[in-house]
């Protein structure tokens, strides 16, 4: 009974943060599914968020001005990205991984040389704050958070319904087919990575307040926890999410699976340490699924053809 | 329409593998021109299609295209001239987007791609028009995902899509080689049919000869990167195959026709 109750109490904080981790996920989500490239510039770009949000409130601006420079620099991220990829011929994932190494030295300097830069609620005004996430009142941020995330599915399921948007769409889908049909496949993929980048620097940004402080190893593994709530989600509601808004609404609901399942599973003593391993772990299965479904099915019609 | 002017393409340059794909080849469309191209395998008549497409930049020589010089301009800016069929069904279509929207896709080749909504209402009761000319069904499921059709299903829907603007030049890469025995002719049936009712230019790689003699006012044959061969008119309507392969002989100087090139007859 403990247990049960222990766990209940700590589901207010669970579901806050896959929220949260749900808009990093719904970026994730643009590139690895929309696009189909694995985007690994989002655990720099993360704490890129993060710092400059705090850094921005904490130097007196309002906090939406510095959430939208924090989306802002996020879109500048995924600008290298893409830079380092379609002009200087680089494959994507290293692309990836040489700005978000070059991004752990910026975040750096944006937070003066420090690994972290706390913010508190008592001091500065912020969208949401852990400290009320078992209140009734309205600074409760999962409010906040659910208006948050429908708008930004709402926005996106607007844009990829667009001329431009269904462009980005066949870029993902077929590059070839999209070039003969006179779409410039580098600029689609630059456009993507950028408004990948720009979610997860927003999810940083709101992390950041969430938790109080931004760090610059806040987004060690992000893209992993990103890949887990898409995986999840994909596979819990495929068979009834058809439309794409229920798609990206399934990135959130996989994004909570996780960390409810997470604080399940520390409840149960695990070591934190061993968080990261059994991540891994948990992505790398879901991931594995297609691939060991079809050799089950061919080894079922090997069958077949056996007793024909 | 179209003039290749000495166009040349050498792959892997400078290794031991270097070939010669294209070997200055020259060829002056006129409107209206519906050529069939054969060769076997290595003549270039992929490469020639590709070069003109701009897959890739020639070595040499141009391309000018309805008075347009089209010789350095990227692929994408190629294509809004240009309608294209590969020889993969895979190729041609957005697997993962519906057959409407596939189209809506190609409507919009050569035109900016801004914030308005991707299809319109009244799009979609042309493309149901449009589909149920191709007499396969189509029209009632334009809402599935085009990874669900057939190979057939796909050429004719990517035959579809390249004539849907109409394009000054349509390529068609031996789009129906990779089709069953009872698909490709219906497939051929409906090139035939976009190319007249629009009076499309084209230029049509095929590995039947019969294809090649039957279809279109020009043939063109291609080997080691050369047009050897180039018949149009009344003294194409009265070749036949064994014609042909006498004057690819003569040609191209060799004894006999290997099986390479695999013309079936």
């Amino acid at each position: 009974m403990d247990f049960v109750l222990t766990f209940l109490g700590t589901l207010p904080g669970a579901i806050t943060q896959g929220l949260i981790w749900g808009l990093m996920a719904m970026g994730v989500y643009v590139t690895f599914r929309v696009l189909s490239v694995s985007d690994l510039t989002v655990d720099g770009t993360l704490a890129t968020g993060g710092a400059v949000c705090v850094i921005l409130i904490r130097a007196g601006a309002p906090v939406g001005a510095a959430i939208l420079i924090a989306f802002l620099t996020g879109l500048l991220c995924g600008l290298s990205t893409a830079f380092l990829h379609t002009k200087w011929g680089i494959p994507v994932i290293l692309a990836g991984i040489l700005t978000q190494i070059a991004l752990y030295s910026v975040n750096l300097r944006v937070m003066a040389s420090k690994a972290n830069a706390s913010i508190s609620v008592d001091k500065y005004s912020l969208l949401i704050s852990q400290r009320y996430v078992r209140e009734t009142s309205l600074r409760n941020p999962l409010y906040f958070l659910v208006i948050f995330t429908v708008l930004v599915i709402g926005l996106l399921y607007w844009y990829f319904g667009t001329e431009s948007g269904s462009a980005l769409r066949a870029t993902g889908a077929n590059p070839r087919m999209a070039r003969a049909q006179g779409i410039n496949t580098d600029f689609q993929i630059t456009l993507g990575l950028m408004i990948a980048n720009g979610m997860v620097a927003l999810a940083g940004a709101l992390l950041a307040q969430y938790q109080g402080f931004a760090d610059v190893n806040m987004g060690r593994g992000a893209i992993v926890i990103g890949l887990a709530a898409v995986i999840i989600g994909e596979v819990l509601t495929q068979k009834f999410f058809i439309n794409f808004a229920l798609k990206l609404l399934a990135v959130s609901i996989g994004s909570i699976v996780y960390f409810l399942v997470l604080q399940l599973v520390l409840q149960l003593g695990l070591n934190t340490n061993d968080l990261k391993l059994i991540s891994a772990l948990i992505v790398a299965v879901f991931l594995a699924v297609p691939h060991f479904s079809k050799r089950m099915k061919m080894n079922q019609n090997k069958g077949g053809e056996k007793n024909a | 329409m179209l003039k290749v002017q000495s166009i040349s393409k050498t792959f892997h340059p400078g290794t031991v593998n270097a070939n010669t794909a294209l070997d200055g080849v020259s060829l002056h469309l006129k409107e209206g021109d519906f050529v069939t191209v054969i060769g076997g395998n290595g003549a270039g008549k992929s490469t020639l299609l590709n070069a003109i497409a701009g897959t890739f930049p020639v070595d040499e020589g141009g391309i000018v295209l309805d008075g347009t010089d089209i010789t350095r301009l990227p692929e994408y800016k190629r294509a809004d001239f240009l309608g294209r069929v590969f020889q993969d069904p895979m190729m041609g279509t957005a697997p993962t987007m519906q057959i409407d929207e596939n189209l809506a896709l190609a409507a919009r080749r050569g035109q900016k791609r801004g914030l308005k909504w991707g299809m319109k209402k009244e799009e979609q009761q042309r493309y149901r028009e449009l589909l149920a000319t191709l007499d396969l069904g189509l029209e009632d499921r334009m809402g599935i995902k085009v990874g669900l059709l057939s190979g057939g299903q796909r050429q004719s829907l990517t035959l579809l899509m390249a004539t849907l603007k109409k394009p000054k030049l349509l390529l068609l890469d031996e789009h129906t080689a990779a089709l069953d025995p009872r698909t490709a002719p219906k497939v051929l049936e409906i090139t035939e049919q976009l190319v007249s009712s629009q009076r499309l230019t084209t230029l049509m790689i095929t590995h039947n000869m019969r294809d090649a003699l039957h279809l279109g006012n020009r043939l063109l044959m291609m080997d080691g990167g050369r047009i050897v061969l180039d018949i149009e008119g009344e003294e194409k309507k009265n070749l036949t195959v064994s014609d042909l392969l006498d004057r690819f002989s003569a040609a191209s100087g060799k004894e006999e026709v290997s099986d390479s090139l695999l013309l079936s007859k």
